[in-house]
């Protein structure tokens, strides 16, 4: 069924795509330049999604604000290292790559010539034809008619590029900063960035990747951030995704990863910023053996909007898949759980489970949660639930009375319910930084809340 | 130490929901007092009011400690004032681990006492040391606060609070329900090396063999919401053999 329906925004978008089609076109490959325009036309079709009714995407989130903000398409802008190292995770004897406002960072970017790995710009990449680039990239997020991957793929010119070698292992975190810098080129309005990511582990490899969004502007950005992961045979990938937008902008992110047998995939995800965060991802097991294990906290206050768009794909038999979320609401924000797997018929004995908890701390906090298996095949074990609940008060009455105040007992509470959570950011640097933020999250969305220790 | 005077409580929000009706209890510095009472009588709301729980309020009588009413004290200022209950039932806390909470709870009061902070280390030497004597297995506490622990590790982890936090009046309910012989033991011996002229204890228990080991000063029988006899020991004995018909009220069953 379709509706005529003028698609929104669209035109908001097209000078700038012109523009850059012209400045572009030139200088990348035929294929990539194809894929552009191709992409373009997808997203010219499709507009912002703002028709929320019969639209099970977008059901739970209103995106008219971001139809309705205007954005420029200005040059990078520039920012500190220490900026950087004060506003996000940060450690120096990570690989770092730094993309700032869609561009790699020679100067930011941190890199050791780790053996193994091959870490850097995409538009390098891209240009040199390193690796199989052309082959993979948009090859994930480029199929499906999804307005954002669309538009984020007729923007592609630069980004980050990881790719890791059969049979190699690396130590150390791979770290991909992704981060605003500012207004767009007329120094007040919003600047719109398209984020890309391409990574691509080899058969047997190992790595820890850790994708982080920062933004340093006090006002509204739009970030729309596409990230393509290929997990070779037997690789193992932890990924850990940490969104820290400011309060005022969109981040409207997506994450595709393909996983050939018997590989691992692993992401926890930490949103805590923007004003409409949207976390989308879809593992794609693709042959037998793999297994994925998706999680994620989710902090949100004041008008805050987090949308969690969890999805699987088991194709093939033998897999497993692990979704597991917990969100802390407070203030008049609202949160969505979006979780579905998909058993497809060929892919018996099948596991699969989902589970999103939700603690809310207010009574103007809503969270949709809505956990759904779709099951084609016979011999599959699955199972899945969802809760929303409050700070019981016999448990506060418990810290209580082995001295702890009101107040310290509630964000111990709360930060008991992260914990878990917090325990998968596993690096160092990462796990202490995210912490701090969770303590700092906690005590704000502890001020607006109206609904624990009252009878 | 502790005065309760004609103390009445009732739910809140609950209209004609009185339990304790009019209780009177005094306990002096170094007495360890035992209750027994039927399922109902209202041991648990006499020890959690005293805690001050804000599921119940206060409607008659007082309560004082050391001379001084704490009626209308938050539980935490009663912590710092020195009381202590063991939960018949403890809350599990997802994410929270005893050994940080033990430390928060002992920071917690030092700060309020205005007394210095113990050093991560020595508290560290004093929890290892502790978490040995009462016999919990030191994998449990790496976990988080009860959660998964059988009523036997709760009641265990119940006593190392107590154990740690050395309170001058503990309240323990029914702390030895539940429990093995061994753990039984442990609760004894706990409660037997920390008795001492400044500390008092307030034991509410079902079982006579929890006052074997522990010889209590004081024995009251709890029925209905009142105290309808004290005694010595010679009382848990009384109703071991013959339940609590005798001191049921005129005309009353339990
Ligand atoms: N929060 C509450 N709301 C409603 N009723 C309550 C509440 N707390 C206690 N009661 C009621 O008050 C009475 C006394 O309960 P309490 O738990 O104090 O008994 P108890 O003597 O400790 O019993 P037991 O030996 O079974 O532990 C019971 O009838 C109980 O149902
Ligand atoms: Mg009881």
């Amino acid at each position: 069924m379709t509706f005529a329906t003028v698609p929104a925004a669209v035109e908001k978008y097209s000078t700038a795509f012109e523009a850059a089609e012209t400045r572009k076109n030139s200088e990348s490959p035929a294929w990539l330049n194809s894929t552009r325009r191709q992409a373009w036309a997808t997203f010219s079709e499709l507009g912002i999604p703002t028709r929320r009714r019969g639209n099970e995407l977008w059901k739970y989130t209103n995106l008219r604000p971001l139809a309705e903000a205007e954005f420029s398409f200005g040059e990078a802008g520039s920012v500190s290292l220490d900026a950087l190292k004060s506003n996000g995770p940060w450690d120096d004897s990570w690989d770092t790559i730094v993309v700032v406002d869609g561009v790699y960072s020679d100067s930011l970017s941190n890199l050791h010539g780790t053996s193994g790995l091959v870490a850097g710009s995409l538009a390098s990449a891209i240009s040199s034809g390193s690796g199989e680039v052309e082959r993979l990239l948009s090859s994930l997020a480029g199929r499906e008619e999804y307005a954002f991957t669309a538009l984020n793929t007729a923007f592609i010119d630069d980004g980050a590029y990881v790719q890791i070698a059969e049979d190699s292992s690396l130590d150390s975190p791979v770290q991909v900063v992704f981060v605003t810098s500012g207004p767009g080129h007329d120094g007040d309005s919003s600047r719109a960035t398209y984020p890309r990511l391409l990574v691509d582990a080899g058969e047997n490899s190992s790595l820890t990747l850790i994708e982080t969004y920062i933004n340093l502007s006090g006002s509204a950005q739009l970030t729309v951030p596409v990230v393509e992961i290929f997990a070779g045979r037997g690789s193992v990938v932890r990924h850990h995704r940490v969104q820290m937008e400011n309060e005022q902008s969109f981040h409207i992110g997506t994450t595709r990863v393909n996983q050939l047998a018997d590989s691992t995939f692993s992401s926890t995800t930490f949103a805590v910023g923007a004003s409409i965060g949207r976390n989308d991802i879809h593992t794609q097991l693709a042959e037998p053996g793999a297994e994925c294990t998706l999680r994620g906290l989710y902090m949100t206050g004041g008008q805050q909007h987090q949308d969690q768009e969890i999805s699987t794909t088991h194709a093939k038999p033998h897999c497993s898949s692990h979704q597991y979320y917990k969100g802390i609401l407070s203030g008049r924000s609202r949160a969505v759980f979006s979780g579905k797997v998909v058993v497809e018929r060929d892919a018996q004995k099948s596991i699969a489970d989902q589970k999103d908890l939700n603690l809310l701390l207010s009574r103007g906090a809503e969270i949709d949660a809505k956990p759904s298996l779709e099951i084609y095949a016979d011999d599959v074990k699955a199972a899945h639930g969802a809760t929303a609940g409050h700070v019981d008060r016999n448990t506060l009455f418990y810290l209580q009375s082995r001295g702890i105040d009101e107040d310290a007992a509630k964000a111990m509470l709360v930060r008991g319910f992260a914990e878990e959570m917090l325990d998968d950011f596993k690096p160092k640097a990462l796990r202490d930084f995210v912490e701090r933020v969770t303590d700092y999250r906690i005590k704000i969305l502890l001020d607006e809340s109206d609904t624990i220790g009252t009878a | 130490m502790l005065e309760i005077k004609n103390l009445q409580a009732s739910v809140v929000d609950i209209e004609d929901s009185e339990i304790l009706r009019g209780i009177d209890l005094r306990v002096n510095k170094g007495e360890v007092h035992a209750i027994m009472g039927p399922n109902g009588s209202g041991k648990s709301t006499l020890a959690n009011v005293l805690m001050g729980r804000l599921d119940y309020e206060v409607t008659g009588g007082d309560i004082l400690l050391e001379g001084k009413s704490i009626v209308d004290l938050p539980p935490e200022q009663r912590a710092h004032l020195g009381m202590f209950l063991a939960f018949q039932y403890p809350a599990e806390i997802p994410g929270v681990r005893p050994w940080q909470f033990l430390k928060a709870a002992l920071d917690a009061r030092a700060d309020a006492r205005g007394e210095e902070k113990m050093t991560v280390r020595n508290f560290s030497k004093l929890f290892d040391e502790k978490v040995e004597a009462v016999g919990i297995n030191p994998q449990l506490v790496k976990r988080s606060l009860n959660e998964g622990f059988s009523g036997g590790e709760k009641k265990r982890n119940e006593m190392l609070q107590l154990e740690i936090l050395q309170p001058s009046l503990a309240i323990l309910d029914e702390t030895d329900s539940g429990l093995d012989v061994d753990a039984l033991r442990i609760v004894a011996e706990g409660v037997n090396s920390m008795r001492s002229p400044d500390r008092s204890f307030i034991i509410v228990t079902h079982y006579q063999r929890l006052l074997n080991y522990i010889r209590p000063d004081v024995v009251h029988i709890l029925v209905q919401g009142k105290i309808m006899k004290t005694g010595g020991p010679e009382l848990a004995l009384e109703v071991e053999k013959d339940g609590y018909r005798n001191y049921l009220p005129a005309g009353a069953t339990a």
